[in-house]
């Protein structure tokens, strides 16, 4: 176990950029693949388009290697970056286009094709890649990084060309968000008004391409997918904006390659890959736990304030009804129906009496004016929600809200009026 | 032989559908549909049975359907000419009510074709959008997320997204499908007041019993025309017949049971 203080301070130096041109070089490179990916990557997931995204990665492989083989013939001494990268671009996209001719036929599903040029392909790849290692083994050194992403053995001018398109897709996915997010949403309706969605659609695709292809030597062409998915789906636990969610992602994005390309050259023989995948995989979790609204903590705490409103409400109107002061003791038969223990019972009244809306007195607990006016409230909610899941059951349950502070919140005014007029007894005006 | 009779079409009609035949893998779903819409501002309906092809008869008309033979034309212009001329409302159902947007971001999307590729929306667009929200009375739920509106809600929201495309002649479908009716009513409303503005609106209808007091004009559709032209003309219980056939006997006789039940 090494001494865990230097490492911190090593894993400091390079995060902050103090570790060396080459380092800091790499980590500016996967930085700003990590904002492309973000940005391009919530595009991709909100078209449901992420799993052709893997598809894609994984069919690169045949053609990193074949890119390579090429590149012997020509006279490289071992894997060199771009003309691996064309290989992987071109048998990418041949696998994307086997996927959407699959998807025309009518007995293949997508997910089916998807799965199926995914695998087909990769091992396709290993195939090839095992050929090769075995004939030139000397020249393949590095050739293996292509797969799991190895951000060290970058070159300045291969960071330089990786910035560069990462800029270059990320103003495009600014420059075309209005088109763009709204093939995402309604693509029919995009028609209708005249917008390419073929040509846009195949836009999009192509820039979650070519992040997917400039990502392979950084996050590997395995993981490459997760780069566009998660920081896009964490983010979307932070906002319901479209814009706000693409600069969240970004950002996601960003951390993830800095933090990740930093650890992993920290620490010895660790893929970059996978540790920014990790990394993006924390920031989702931290986003799922503690997001306002959507996180889990928020939600948890919103479903127990809801429910102790609604036990709430539950008690007085019981309380109402019952008119008059209850004992203590009497209270448990008073909610008998709701089957609350007596130590619930306790703690609710205590609440209600903070809020003023009940007192208590040598007589028992007894409504105070405005508990009387809310019971009141309550219970004629309750009635005009029944009589208007009554009148209008075919849509009213939709639009029911039981615990709503008073029904014109959510009925017009004039439907609450007819309400109450079909709840009036008969011969009473 | 007989030679089969076609209809004149004339070219001053806001649409005008010339033997329309739509297939989906083989099967054809729409045959040879020929129809002239009125000159004058109508509200039109499309009625038939499910499975009719109502829907694929106005995807069709604006290509998001291959049509397998038969054209459309639009005061004799083809789509390619007056698309910046012609609004949509498409199924409520068809998109997902979770995707990021707001109210009036959605509002805003009918906006866009005339904003172009690149320019961003801007004040002037929003306001815009905010006065077409107002007028199906949801100004004040402008910024809400869509998926917080309710069902009648998010069918005004879409409406609210035709009225900024400012079109002359409208396409929707089913925008009264599962709405109350004070909404049904205030969408009716809506409708109505587009028309008195010059504006021909064609709309897939499911509710029969609502055809005669809202609508000038009816298509009865079961995969051909049945029937078409004013309501008072050609909705009768002859054509409904033979649009529904046995379906249309079969809610009689449940209602007509309920009925029964009702009297014992």
């Amino acid at each position: 176990m090494p001494d865990p203080l230097p490492f911190w301070l090593d894993f400091w130096n390079v995060l902050t950029l103090q570790s060396g041109y080459n380092s800091s070089l790499v980590i500016l490179g996967t930085a700003s693949l990590g904002v492309a990916s973000g940005v391009v990557g919530t595009f991709a997931v909100l078209r449901r388009r992420a799993l052709m995204a893997d598809a894609l990665g994984h069919a690169t492989l045949p053609g990193v290697v074949g890119g390579f083989l090429l590149s012997l013939l020509f006279g490289a001494k071992g894997p060199e970056m771009l003309p691996l990268l064309f290989g992987g671009a071109c048998s990418g996209l041949l696998g994307i286009l086997v996927v959407q001719f699959l998807v025309r036929h009518p007995r293949v599903r997508e997910d089916a094709a998807i799965g199926l040029v995914l695998s087909v392909f990769f091992g396709f790849g290993i195939v090839l890649l095992s050929l090769v290692q075995n004939s030139v083994a000397t020249q393949t050194a590095g050739l293996d990084s292509y797969i799991y992403g190895q951000a060290s053995t970058m070159t300045r001018a291969d960071v330089l060309i990786i910035a560069a398109i990462s800029t270059l897709v990320v103003v495009m996915g600014v420059l075309f968000r209005n088109p763009f997010g709204q093939v995402c949403f309604d693509a029919d309706f995009a028609a209708s008004t005249g917008w390419p969605v073929d040509r846009i659609d195949l836009l999009m695709m192509g820039l979650v391409a070519v992040v997917c292809v400039v990502g392979i030597p950084a996050v590997g062409l395995m993981l490459v997918v997760a780069f566009l998915i998660v920081p896009p789906a964490a983010a979307r636990l932070w906002s319901t904006r479209l814009s706000h969610i693409l600069c969240i992602s970004a950002a996601i994005g960003a951390v993830s390659g800095w933090a990740g390309a930093a650890l992993s050259s920290t620490l010895p023989n660790l893929p970059t890959g996978p540790v920014i995948v990790l990394v993006a995989g924390v920031l989702f979790v931290l986003s799922l736990i503690f997001a306002p609204r959507r996180g889990l903590l928020a939600r948890k705490w919103d479903e127990q304030r809801r429910n102790r409103r609604i036990a709430e409400d539950h008690a007085l109107e019981h309380l109402f009804e019952h008119e008059g002061p209850v004992l203590g003791d009497r209270l448990v038969e008073l909610f008998a129906v709701r089957g609350w223990s007596a130590r619930q019972i306790n703690r609710l009244m205590q609440r209600l009496r903070s809020k003023s809306f009940v007192a208590h007195s040598s007589g028992g607990w007894s409504l105070t004016p405005t508990g009387r006016s809310r019971g009141m409230t309550i219970q004629r909610n309750h009635a005009l929600w029944t009589q208007y899941l009554i009148s209008y059951a075919d849509v009213a349950a939709t639009h029911v809200d039981w615990s709503v502070d008073q029904v014109e919140h959510v009925l017009s005014e004039e439907l609450v009026a007819q309400l109450e007029e079909q709840l009036r007894p008969e011969g009473v005006s | 032989m007989n030679s089969i009779q076609r209809p004149e079409h004339s070219s001053n009609s806001p649409l005008s559908i010339h033997a329309m035949t739509v297939a989906y893998d083989r099967k054809p779903v729409l045959w040879d549909v020929d129809y002239d819409a009125p000159e004058d501002p109508q509200l039109i309906a499309i009625v038939g049975p499910n499975g009719a092809g109502k829907s694929t008869l106005i995807k069709a008309c604006l290509d998001l359907v291959p049509r397998a033979s038969g054209l459309v034309a639009f005061r004799g212009q083809p789509l390619e000419a007056v698309r910046s001329s012609i609004g949509y409302v498409p199924q409520r159902e068809s998109v997902d009510w979770e995707f990021p947007v707001s109210a009036l971001d959605v509002v805003c999307m009918g906006r866009y074709r005339k904003l172009g590729w690149f320019r961003p929306v801007r004040q002037k667009d929003r306001d815009a959008a905010l006065a077409c929200l107002d007028r199906v009375g949801l100004a004040d739920l402008a910024d809400r997320q869509i998926r917080q509106l309710s069902g009648g809600q998010q069918q005004r929201v879409f409406l609210a997204r035709a009225l900024a495309q400012e079109a002359d002649l409208y396409f929707m479908d089913e925008p009264f499908a599962g709405v109350d009716a004070a909404t049904e009513q205030a969408i009716l409303d809506v409708l109505r007041e587009m028309k008195h503005e010059g504006r021909t609106i064609v709309v897939v209808h499911h509710d029969l019993q609502t055809v005669p007091s809202s609508f000038d004009e009816v298509i009865l559709l079961n995969m051909r025309v049945v029937a078409a032209g004013p309501v008072a003309d050609v909705f009768d219980a002859e054509n409904l017949r033979k649009t529904y056939g046995g379906r249309l006997t079969m809610l009689a006789e449940a209602a007509e049971a309920v009925a029964q039940t009702e009297r014992l």
